[in-house]
């Protein structure tokens, strides 16, 4: 009985939040400008993702991050092979890899700006820019932290270094590189929709939400942030499901 | 293929309780040298291990057992010295080597039939025939393992015995086995235990074990390797005198008790040293 009541704890919150949202809504604690309710809400959520220009940003956004993460993965991924196989070359550009790694990728907009100029390009290049450093990171770890007992394994059995390299730390490398398109593919959305609020944009769910509140039309602007977290958590809930085919052996 | 004049050793074989039926030497070590940062641990190290026999390797905590079987297996270099197989390199040998950590020896994206059709798949067996092969040496151990799971997916003894196909399904020259149960509880050790023998009357293969349980060592064993401290020598290589298959009597026979007491008294004389 409470086995079967504890699938349902999480809806819990989700209640528990609509709820003081209600509460908030009728004493009014908030200007009932600013703070729609939770059903006005919900219809504006819904009318804008059936048809109305909500889907068409959804989608613009859908489109930056995953173009993001391809750019990001084609490059860091082959890059961080090379620099994990070869540890003393990686150490030599660690630092440059952890400086840039740290640096707010919002930060670099200008210079994508004056590269790339004001179209989708800027937006998906800072993207897969700060995503490419993360998953680079830690490919090149998840190579470096092979199994040494398993590359003996091999060794002994007589592969060479190129099998070695295919079968055992290539494979050992997936679980890492998983964290790495995880990590990186929410560090792109997040890139992807404040370059969609500021730089001249005309699309994307950062846009929207942007121009629902410069009108003013707070459902809207609502609609559109839920519509980016449920991007944002469906996301991740893609990668994991990818992750846990393609890695199943992952912890275990 | 070079063969190469095997010089003999100084008593290769003493033993303390009779001879064995004159064995070749199978695997001869020459002149062996390997320094770990700057700490000897062979120097001038001779060794000529029979042929189709089982040797355990026994000694002091960090004398260098396992580096010994390392060395000889080709996954530590050696400093100096010669290591042959019947007169050929390793290179012409085909090797079995059994890790302690079979939950990281194994690949764990692979099921454990793949795991062991692996081993055939690096000598270019195609795979019709290296999964003939695998068929075969699971009917002929008696395994009763379902070999399409994953190793995560099965017990530490299965995952070891699994590690131990993989190794035998090339039908190795000699097998190696780095203290292989040592991860296991007591009751599947014993159980490995009579498994290993099995495989060893099964398939004839020499076999080098490194032990650090001397019954588990003389029990398996027809020569111990007794070493001393670094840098090692070689302290006494009595053969095992008991009849096979050894059992749970064999552990209250006075041959073995007697040979093991043997091996202890040079073990604590060499510990004391």
């Amino acid at each position: 009985m409470s086995a079967r009541f504890d699938r349902f704890l999480p809806l819990l919150g989700v209640f528990g939040l609509i709820l003081v949202w209600y509460v908030g809504y009728w004493v009014r604690i908030v200007d009932p400008v600013l703070l729609p309710s939770p059903h006005e809400t919900l219809i504006a959520l819904w009318k804008g993702m059936t048809g109305g220009a909500l889907l068409y940003d959804f989608m613009r956004t859908v489109f930056r991050t995953f173009a993001a993460i391809a750019v990001a993965s084609v490059i860091a991924i082959p890059l961080g092979i090379v620099l994990g196989a070869n540890e003393r070359l990686y150490r030599s550009v660690e630092f440059v890899v952890d400086f840039f790694r740290s640096t707010p990728a919002s930060a670099m907009f200008p210079l994508f700006l004056v590269i790339f100029g004001v179209g989708d390009a800027t937006k998906i290049y800072v993207a897969a820019f700060g995503a490419a450093l993360v998953i680079l990171f830690n490919v090149a770890y998840g190579v470096m932290n092979a199994r040494k007992t398993r590359i003996l394994a091999a060794t002994v059995m007589g592969a060479s270094r190129w099998q070695v390299m295919k079968d055992v730390i290539l494979m050992e490398s997936l679980p890492q590189t998983f964290v790495g398109l995880r990590n990186g593919v929410s560090l792109a959305l997040v890139i992807v929709v404040v370059a969609e609020m500021f730089i001249g944009s005309v699309d994307g769910l950062g846009f929207r939400v942007f121009e629902a509140q410069q009108l003013f039309n707070m459902p809207e602007m609502y609609a559109a942030i839920f519509a980016a977290g449920a991007l944002g958590y469906g996301l991740n809930i893609f990668f994991l499901l990818i992750e846990k085919s393609f890695v199943h052996w992952s912890g275990k | 293929m070079t063969m190469h004049a095997v010089t003999p050793v100084a008593s290769p074989y003493r033993t303390a309780f009779g001879p064995d039926d004159a064995p070749a030497a199978h695997i001869t070590v020459r002149a062996l040298s390997k320094k770990f940062q700057g700490v000897t641990i062979y120097e001038n190290f001779n060794l000529d291990i029979p042929r189709g026999r089982f040797v355990s390797i026994f000694g002091p905590n960090g004398c260098g057992k396992s580096t010994l079987i390392n060395l000889i297996s080709g996954l530590v270099p050696v400093d100096q010295g010669e290591v042959l197989f019947g007169g050929k390199t390793l290179a012409d040998t085909r090797i079995g080597y059994v890790f302690q950590n079979y939950r990281e020896a194994l690949f764990p994206w692979m099921t454990a039939f793949s795991n062991i059709q692996y081993a055939l798949k690096l000598r270019n067996v195609p795979a019709p025939e290296a999964k003939e092969r695998v068929d075969r040496l699971v009917a002929r151990l008696g395994v009763k393992i379902d070999l399409s799971r994953y190793p995560y997916e099965l017990s530490g003894g299965q995952q070891q015995l699994v590690s131990i196909m993989r190794a035998l399904v090339v039908e190795p020259e000699v097998l190696f086995l780095d203290e292989p149960f040592s991860a296991l509880d007591y009751e599947m050790t014993l159980f490995m235990r009579d498994q290993l023998q099995r495989i060893f009357e099964e398939t004839g293969t020499t076999m080098v074990l490194v032990s650090h349980d001397l019954e588990e060592a003389v029990y398996l064993a027809d020569y111990v390797l007794l070493l001393s401290r670094r840098p090692a020598r070689i302290a006494d290589f009595p053969l095992v005198a008991v009849s096979r298959p050894r059992s749970d009597q064999t552990l209250s026979n006075a041959e073995f008790i007697k040979l093991k007491g043997h091996c202890l008294d040079i073990f604590q004389r060499e510990v004391r040293q």
